[in-house]
């Protein structure tokens, strides 16, 4: 290191101007493909769970609840989808709580850009885990013998669907990324949430079945909603109800949770 | 150095609650920086130096009180602040999963630089850093001194006139710590401004034009390194007789010479005496009346009091050790930050 150098180096001419919203967002979009390529094993549990969850309900409970895996395989591929991207979705709080702990929010937090391209980069960046996660799961489903009625165009705007929430949902994370101590907490504290939501919906069963307080409970859960607007999309026989629920929930925890998750990032101590 | 400020502070205050118990982190501290010079904070961990930085780099938003950076109000003018800042420190780190190149790539792309323009200007800070070669690994293979360079490589993409250097040497081997500071001697001689926070003394003695020394969010002293340890005293003469015979006159002409009091050290050849507040003058006319007197003295050193000795005499209590041996790799304190999260 010799002093010329270092001057040198330093020295800048002609200072950048100001980049755009969208240039620092992408820019932080590139950044979490970069954590991808360099911590893969990050998408371990993406590759895995969906695999472990559709095979052992398939086999395990396919026959017994409806009468073949081939026919269960139909009625739960749709809800393993989002049971699927639920849970990816905190990776989100987990990344940026990671990044508080390590002291590179703080960096972030002290450049000149548009604020919000962090969070909303981190999430373009998220898209990349939602759709190898999905494309893993619905190829697992058709060599299993899921035969969507809907077609490719149903499938793919299921999945679109999904995003959209996912992207509303990750609010959530985020605010609780921002307020919990560790990024393993966050962990903790997202399953306990997640788990009731997607089980005690009806994923993997009809809650026909059900005792009537637990039904009750099923027909409110959000993830119920979803799921059926998933279903419907992927047989071809749309449920405008329930896809419109849908969209209005995303618009609604985005535009309630976008802001307070703001908020709470720019006054962060 | 010029007149004008680079950073002025009027009555900031951060009071942190948690559980009920409130954290004065910081009660009231001014500062005046003036352009082009380096400004130490000193004092130990929990004294609000940190606190203090965040809020000049607007990460923290202040209670009370003013703060402006080149101008610019560090609340109300937070962008313009954030363009001419650089950070580093325990809280303003880099990506450890991505490769040097890639942290310092993202920067200029979220400064502006195009991608050609962020690449040659990475390049050249990567070379200026001697990273060139670690460049495409990941940042979390780095030893501690590549660390802070890479975090220093970090705060300087944009050529900030006001760089802030949080605890910049802390947990750094000695050789590291001279690179730090050969670095940013060179910024300062090229017309930047530093604030450095430290809780070495012989950091902010070789590097800081003034010095507040800080304790439990307050300033308790201010100065230039010479103007705080005068208010201590103008230093002691230590001195080493031959013969352990001799040590009874030496002590004599000294105290004849000196004007002042004489300590024996528990070595029998030595002896000390602090120099009183005018007796600087005196102290070159000893040295040949202990020889004129047919004393020979071996050894004899003037020397200032250390800083150390300014915040016992300023606080009572001593400053952290700082001369443990410093771990190669990184062991940053990150948990036991002087903020609550």
């Amino acid at each position: 290191m010799t002093t010329t150098t270092l001057r040198d180096a330093v020295a800048l001419t002609d200072r950048p101007t100001r980049p755009s919203a969208l240039g620092t967002t992408l820019t932080f979009g590139w950044r979490a493909l970069l954590k991808i390529k360099h911590v893969p094993e990050q998408l371990f549990d993406v590759l895995v769970s969906p695999v472990i969850f559709t095979l052992m309900f398939t086999y395990l409970f396919g026959g017994a609840l409806a009468g073949s895996t081939q026919a269960y395989v139909q009625f739960l591929l749709p809800g393993i989808l989002v049971q699927t991207i639920l849970f990816v979705t905190i990776y989100t709080g987990y990344t940026l709580n990671n990044d508080i702990s390590k002291g590179v929010f703080d960096r972030f937090r002290s450049l000149p850009i548009w604020r919000p391209s962090p969070v909303v980069g981190a999430l373009l960046g998220d898209t990349v885990r939602y759709t190898i996660a999905s494309v893993i799961t619905i190829a697992l489903g058709l060599l299993l013998g899921f035969r969507p009625e809907g077609g490719l165009a149903g499938v793919v705007l299921g999945v679109l669907l999904l995003l959209v929430f996912a992207f509303a949902l990750s609010w959530t994370f985020i605010i609780l990324g921002l307020l919990v101590r560790s990024p393993n907490a966050v962990m903790g504290i997202s399953m306990l949430v997640l788990m009731p939501l997607t089980f005690a919906s009806n994923v993997f069963v009809d809650p026909a079945t059900m005792p009537s307080g637990l039904r009750a409970f099923v027909e409110v859960n959000p993830v119920s909603h979803l799921v059926t607007a998933e279903r419907s999309m992927m047989a071809g026989e749309p449920d405008s109800a329930a896809i419109l629920w849908v969209l209005v929930a995303s618009v609604v925890l985005t535009g309630v949770l976008g802001p307070i998750a703001m908020r709470i990032y720019r006054t962060k101590t | 150095m010029s007149d004008s400020l680079a950073v002025e502070a009027r009555g900031l205050v951060k009071h942190f609650t948690s559980r009920k118990t409130v954290t004065k982190a910081v009660d009231g501290i001014d500062l005046s920086i003036g352009e082009g010079s380096v400004f130490g904070l000193l004092g130990p961990n929990g004294a609000g130096k940190t606190t203090v930085v965040r809020m000049l780099a607007t990460l923290l938003r202040p209670d009370a009180g003013t703060a402006s950076v080149l101008g610019h109000d560090v609340v109300h003018d937070a962008d313009a602040v954030r363009s001419a800042v650089g950070l580093t420190g325990q809280y303003a780190s880099v990506d450890e999963d991505l490769t040097g190149t890639e942290n310092l790539i993202m920067l200029a792309r979220l400064y502006g630089f195009t991608p050609a323009a962020s690449r040659r200007r990475v390049q050249g800070l990567l070379e200026a850093f001697d990273l060139a070669d670690a460049g495409s690994r990941q940042v979390k293979t780095y030893s501690g001194g590549m660390h802070r360079r890479i975090d220093l490589a970090a705060s300087l993409v944009l050529a900030p006139r006001v760089l802030f250097l949080d605890e910049p040497t802390t947990g750094l081997d000695p050789r590291s710590r001279n690179q730090v500071w050969d670095i940013v001697r060179v910024l300062v001689d090229d017309g930047a401004t530093v604030l450095l926070t430290t809780q070495y003394l012989d950091e902010a003695d070789q590097l800081a034009d003034r010095i507040a020394v800080v304790d439990h969010g307050r300033t308790i002293a201010e100065g230039t390194s010479s103007e705080l340890k005068r208010s201590v005293g103008e230093g002691a003469v230590h001195l080493r007789v031959a013969e352990v015979t001799d040590r009874t006159r030496a002590a004599e002409i000294t105290e004849r010479v000196l004007g002042t009091e004489v300590t024996y050290d528990s070595d029998p050849h030595a002896i000390a005496a602090r120099v009183p507040d005018d007796g600087a003058d005196a102290v070159p006319r000893l040295l040949p009346a202990l020889t004129d007197a047919g004393i020979a003295v071996p050894e004899f050193t003037l020397g200032q009091p250390s800083l150390d000795e300014v915040f016992l005499a300023l606080t009572g209590q001593p400053l952290p050790d700082d001369e443990e041996p410093a771990p190669e790799r990184d062991t940053r304190p990150r948990e036991t930050s002087e903020v609550p999260r």
